[in-house]
């Protein structure tokens, strides 16, 4: 049920005196509420203690293959690796067709051609990495080429990084702009900004990100990588479904949330769902709102989905790897 | 019967923890020196389930000959119990700690059925801090000589203790734990409405091979532990309950070189700055008040929120509460369970009916309630000021007194207003704020930035009213050594 | 007003009694006050006893006094009977000091009550004598008695900024947070001074209640009132702010029953109350506001070591709680 968010134009514009300079943008972000890191966690684990079973269950892990964003962002990527990546990401288990598609597959830009021919018209999105990918240390104008590369080749939606060197040091409005001109660039592909929640550091820093993100245009806010230490954790996550919900509160602007790096069980991804579901509710428990960046995920969630349908623990053999 | 506040369409299917982990029996007695045994004059009375009424067993009503014989039997013991080495007594307290842990979910699941608190509690909360207190106070056995009470502390005696229903299995340890390692012998009367998980206990003494007549356990009403803490001769009298009972018991201990602790009621402020983390303090509201159905002396049961956010602040807790999961006690993603007797409903509802007649404004999420069992959708009291009877009574229920404030002044002095002085929570990012605030609240417990927690190495207990001694830590020793 | 207070007439009044007294105490210092050698045949000048409260020295509101004499019964002063509302009175100014009492420095608390030791040994000789006719001690017995007395002060000067750190300490929680219980005064504390003990069992109950930052209403020994309120003169002008001590002479039973019954005192020292009848009733007063009581006890010998158990008898304990968690997010590598 995916809602046609309202115009971002008008609920964002609150936020135009924030914007102003580096120093209001700083007071803005440094005024939102504080986050105890121990609290978040602890609620985090609070709601991964929810028993999720049988029909509960079986929607749970439909939904969740429904969110993955299929991935592959290797420098040994190949035409075929991704050709593989986007069948499977249609078919997901050639033994059962009623086995839902993923959202979509992710890719470098260079391969977005690619990947759209391989999802054809199932409806399955092509998302492709862009902006100097993943450190994102180049020149603006090399990020902004990266990005019109990959939306000339087909790409629906970008996933950018943000200047965390930037951010670190405070220079907010430089990422801000940085944003705003990859949202330009991106036209109708919708935007995930990436903030490699485990080089920010702290919960206060992503709170902070989340916020410059939305305002900046993000469509997505999204948490990592994969390709640093740490990743997508439930904490991390909880905090960013927070902020999409105060700021649908705030301005009426719905933002999707996309965890990346380091979910791999199906026991993992319907406890996420859960955050999800308690946290900004039931409007984001959708493939719109909502994704999960895996690879390895997928073939377990079609193992659990197996087990629900047979009884039987299936195995690694039962699925197929790509 | 485990239908969410609001619907989404993440509905969780029921899952129930398993009925069957506990063989409760149709009847027990009293456990006196080692044995079960019926009361002297055969007297029983019935425990039920608080979550659908049902009858769980029947179980015997002591009486003075019984506190008699109880009392009797643990001064036998008490001789050869106090005279063992502290590393022979510790070891049987290890023997307890491990027992509790191999059985705890099986205490859990009985924990919830008598109680009526939700599962997730009962084996998160109370049962791993039940074992957490008795692996504490082994360890302290062989080393009362180390612990700042004289060179050679002695234990007192017989010590009887009376605990409430509101965690049975987890009062039962604050009293018996400290009690043992000490070198005292017990007699303990469980609540009328939980005896069950007490008498558990005594088959796991029995299982641990304690000697006869060190724990004896009898259960009963209110009359078995006025005859008990009134007997002359028990030399310790600890209690935990509500003031009322606290005054009376001390009346009846004056004048007699009982030495008495009592861990009584609360009405707790949860203070709120302009500057805190907010997700956290609607979390910490939540689990101040909501834990256990609000059924706890140190419940945050008063919200002091400063002006400035107060309309951010409820609306958050409004929403969250309408994530509430009410209805069967033994499914595993309940939060709120059980009122844990028709009495307790009774008052909790008169309670609230007064705050509204009063003119508080009085929220309630949209929940609807079990027919069989005692229930109470959890509620919110907003405009209240000091003078209304839900801001100074403790109700000990799911219901929330939101107050206001303007400065940290004024929160202080509208925190301390107040015959209790159990808890306090203080939610700022200010550290300085924490510390200042910290130091002047007139109460026993402060918990900043978080709320509820509980450790067997932090002394618990109250200010004013809310009676006096601690419980926990290297001071919970004191209650029962001759200092 | 009742028995003889009520007909007390001024102390000239009574020559023969106070000839006798004046007797006793050559040469010719009258009651309780210990002044140079007066000249021969010249006529001693009386202390007026009063209640200490709220820092002022008032007579009693009731306008009674009673008969205070020494060992051999001799007359040696009217002593003022301080009435239930006296009582109150000194709640009232116990309680408006102990915020500011409670809020001193450990290290303030300390040099204030060695001051006090400073005062009392500078007017030793005064003590001396009170002490002496208010016990029947030889002058020697009770110059020992004023000195243990002084020393008292002393060690208790030196408890105030360390008793936190015998009782308190970190607590180290199975979480992720910081734990902290730290000793705290239980606010106004009624003391029942020991009845025997006029100066040194009055010294070692007041001191330890007030070291800690308690504020104190003290009833003294309604025998031996005298060194009770000179001792007021000492803390008095010890820095000590007013409020902080009070002292009340007069019946023990009358006192002791309002203020273990008022609910606006915190805690209740039963030391003086030496029928265990009045005792229990006080006890069972108590009660109603869940006073934490100090029972009668085995203190008898007021010159052994003092121990702690008096300086931790009126003391609650705070437990503080905060999160410490990680620097960074979950599981970083930080």
């Amino acid at each position: 049920m995916a809602t046609t968010p309202p115009s971002t134009a008008a609920g964002r514009a609150a936020f135009a005196d924030a914007t102003a300079s580096d120093a209001t943008l700083r007071r803005f972000l440094h005024g939102l509420p504080g986050v105890d890191a121990v609290g978040l966690e602890a609620r985090a684990a609070a709601l991964g203690t929810r028993s999720i079973k049988t029909t509960a269950k079986a929607y749970a892990l439909d939904l969740a293959i429904s969110m993955i964003d299929l991935t592959t962002l290797e420098g040994a990527d190949t035409a075929g690796k991704v050709r593989a990546l986007g069948t499977k990401a249609v078919h997901p288990d050639p033994t059962d067709p009623e086995t839902p598609k993923v959202a979509a597959v992710c890719v470098y830009p260079d391969m977005v051609a690619t990947a759209k021919q391989a999802v054809g018209g199932s409806g399955v999105k092509v998302a492709s990495v862009a902006t100097a990918f993943p450190a994102g240390r180049a020149a603006l104008e090399v990020k902004l080429a990266d990005v019109r590369d990959a939306v000339a080749a087909g790409a629906d939606e970008i996933d950018m990084v943000i200047d965390r060197g930037a951010f670190l040091s405070g220079r907010y409005l430089k990422v801000y702009e940085e944003i705003a001109a990859v949202k330009q660039a991106s036209g109708a592909a919708r935007l995930k900004v990436i903030f490699e929640t485990g080089e920010l550091s702290t919960y206060d820093n992503i709170r902070r990100a989340s916020w410059l993100g939305m305002i900046a245009g993000a469509d997505f806010i999204k948490t990592s990588t994969g390709k640093v230490a740490v990743n997508a954790t439930p904490a991390n996550t909880l905090l960013m479904l927070q902020a999409v919900r105060d700021f649908r509160t705030q301005t009426g602007v719905q933002v999707g949330v996309k965890p990346a790096g380091g979910i791999r069980t199906a026991k993992d991804a319907v406890k996420f769902l859960v955050l999800v579901n308690e946290t900004a509710g039931g409007d984001w428990l959708d493939n719109h709102w909502f994704r999960f960046g895996a690879s390895s995920l997928l073939n377990d969630l079609l193992m659990q989905r197996q087990k629900l349908s047979t009884g039987r623990y299936s195995g690694p053999d039962y699925v197929t790897v790509d | 019967m485990n239908t969410p506040l609001s619907s989404s369409a993440f509905e969780y299917a029921p899952a129930p923890e398993s009925r069957s982990l506990v063989d409760i029996a149709p009847s027990y007695g009293l456990f006196i020196d080692g044995e079960f045994t019926e009361a002297a004059d055969g007297k029983v009375f019935k425990t039920v389930s608080p979550s659908s009424e049902e009858v769980l067993s029947e179980v015997s009503r002591a009486g003075a000959a019984d506190v008699d014989r109880a009392v009797a039997a643990a001064r036998r013991a008490f001789a050869s119990w106090s005279a063992l080495p502290g590393a022979e007594r510790a070891k049987y307290l290890f023997r307890i700690a491990r027992i509790i842990q191999e059985r705890s979910r099986e205490l859990a699941v009985l924990e919830s059925l008598d109680n009526g608190k939700p599962i997730k509690e009962t084996r998160d909360t109370d049962l791993p801090l039940v074992a957490a207190h008795f692996f504490y106070y082994a360890g302290w056995a062989d080393k009362l000589e180390h612990a700042g009470f004289g060179a050679a502390p002695r234990p007192l005696g017989v010590a009887g203790q009376v605990i409430p229903w509101n965690f049975p299995l987890l009062m039962l340890a604050w009293k018996i734990a400290p009690a043992l390692a000490t070198g005292n012998t017990v007699v303990l009367k469980p609540a009328e409405t939980t005896p069950l998980s007490a008498l558990f206990f005594a088959d796991i003494c029995r299982q641990a091979g304690l000697p006869r007549g060190v724990v004896n356990i009898l259960t009963g009403y209110g009359d078995t532990g006025g005859a008990l803490v009134a007997h002359e001769d028990v030399n310790k009298v600890a209690f935990t309950g509500s003031t009322a009972v606290g005054k009376q018991i001390a009346r009846t201990v004056a004048g007699t070189d009982k030495k008495l602790t009592l861990e009584l009621g609360g009405k707790g402020a949860n203070i709120v700055f302009d500057d805190a983390p907010l997700d956290q303090a609607v979390e910490g509201i939540v689990t101040g008040i909501f834990f256990n159905q609000g059924q706890v002396c140190c419940a945050g049961s008063r919200l002091l929120v400063q002006e400035s956010v107060e309309e951010e602040l409820l609306d958050a807790l409004k929403s969250r509460l309408s994530t509430l999961r009410l209805g069967d006690p033994l499914d595993k993603n309940t939060d709120i369970g059980a009122i844990n007797s028709a009495e307790q409903l009774a008052r909790i509802t008169s309670l609230a009916d007064r705050g509204e007649a009063e003119g508080a404004e009085r929220w309630t999420a949209d929940c609807p309630l079990p027919s069989a069992g005692y229930w109470f959708a959890p509620t919110l009291f907003t405009k209240v000021t000091q003078a209304h009877t839900v801001a100074r009574d403790e109700i000990f229920g799911p219901v929330l007194s939101v107050l206001t404030f303007r400065t940290p002044e004024e929160a202080v002095a509208k925190a301390n207003n107040s015959a209790y002085g159990l808890s306090a929570g203080i939610w700022t990012e200010k550290g300085s704020r924490i510390l200042a605030v910290a130091e002047r609240l007139r109460a026993g417990v402060i918990w900043a930035n978080t709320f509820n927690k509980f450790d067997p190495t932090s002394p618990f207990g109250g200010y004013k009213e809310s009676g006096y001694g601690r419980e926990g830590g290297r001071h919970g020793l004191e209650a029962y050594l001759d200092v | 007003m009742s028995d003889k207070s009520a007909k007390a007439p001024q102390k000239p009044a009574k020559p023969g009694r106070s000839a006798k007294a004046a007797k006793k105490d050559q040469p010719g210092t009258g009651a309780g006050t210990a002044t140079a050698p007066a000249r021969p045949g010249r006529l001693a000048v009386f202390k007026t006893y009063k209640l200490y409260v709220g820092g002022k020295f008032p007579r009693s509101e009731s306008g009674r006094v009673y008969e205070v004499t020494d060992s051999e019964d001799q007359w040696l002063a009217n002593a003022p009977r301080a009435s239930r509302k006296d009582a109150r009175d000194a709640v009232v100014a116990a309680r408006k000091a102990f915020g500011g009492w409670a809020g001193k420095t450990a290290y303030n608390r300390g040099q204030i009550l060695y001051r006090v030791a400073e005062m009392l040994e500078g007017r030793r000789e005064q003590f001396t004598e009170e002490v002496a006719a208010a016990e029947g001690l030889s002058r020697a017995a009770a110059a020992e008695v004023v000195d243990a007395a002084v020393d008292r002060w002393v060690w208790y000067a030196g408890w105030t900024d360390k008793v936190a750190q015998i009782v308190g300490g970190g607590n180290p929680v199975a979480g992720p947070f910081f734990n902290l219980s730290s000793p705290e005064p239980t606010g106004v504390v009624t003391v029942l001074a020991p009845q025997e003990s006029s100066l040194l069992g009055l010294v070692s109950v007041l001191a330890p209640v007030i070291a800690t930052g308690n504020t104190a209403v003290l009833v003294a020994s309604e025998k031996a009132p005298l060194p009770a309120l000179s001792l007021a003169e000492v803390l008095a002008t010890s820095d000590l702010p007013g409020g902080v001590v009070n002292i009340l002479s007069g019946r023990t039973e009358e006192l002791a029953g309002p203020l273990a019954a008022h609910q606006d005192v915190n805690a209740l020292d039963l030391t003086g109350a030496e029928d265990p009848q009045l005792a229990k009733a006080l006890e069972v007063a108590a009660a109603d506001n869940l006073k934490r009581v100090l029972r009668p006890g085995t203190d008898g010998d007021w010159h052994a070591d003092p121990g702690t158990h008096r300086l931790t008898a009126f003391l609650e304990t705070k437990t503080v709680w905060h999160p410490t968690g990680s620097l960074g997010a979950s599981g970083s590598a930080y």
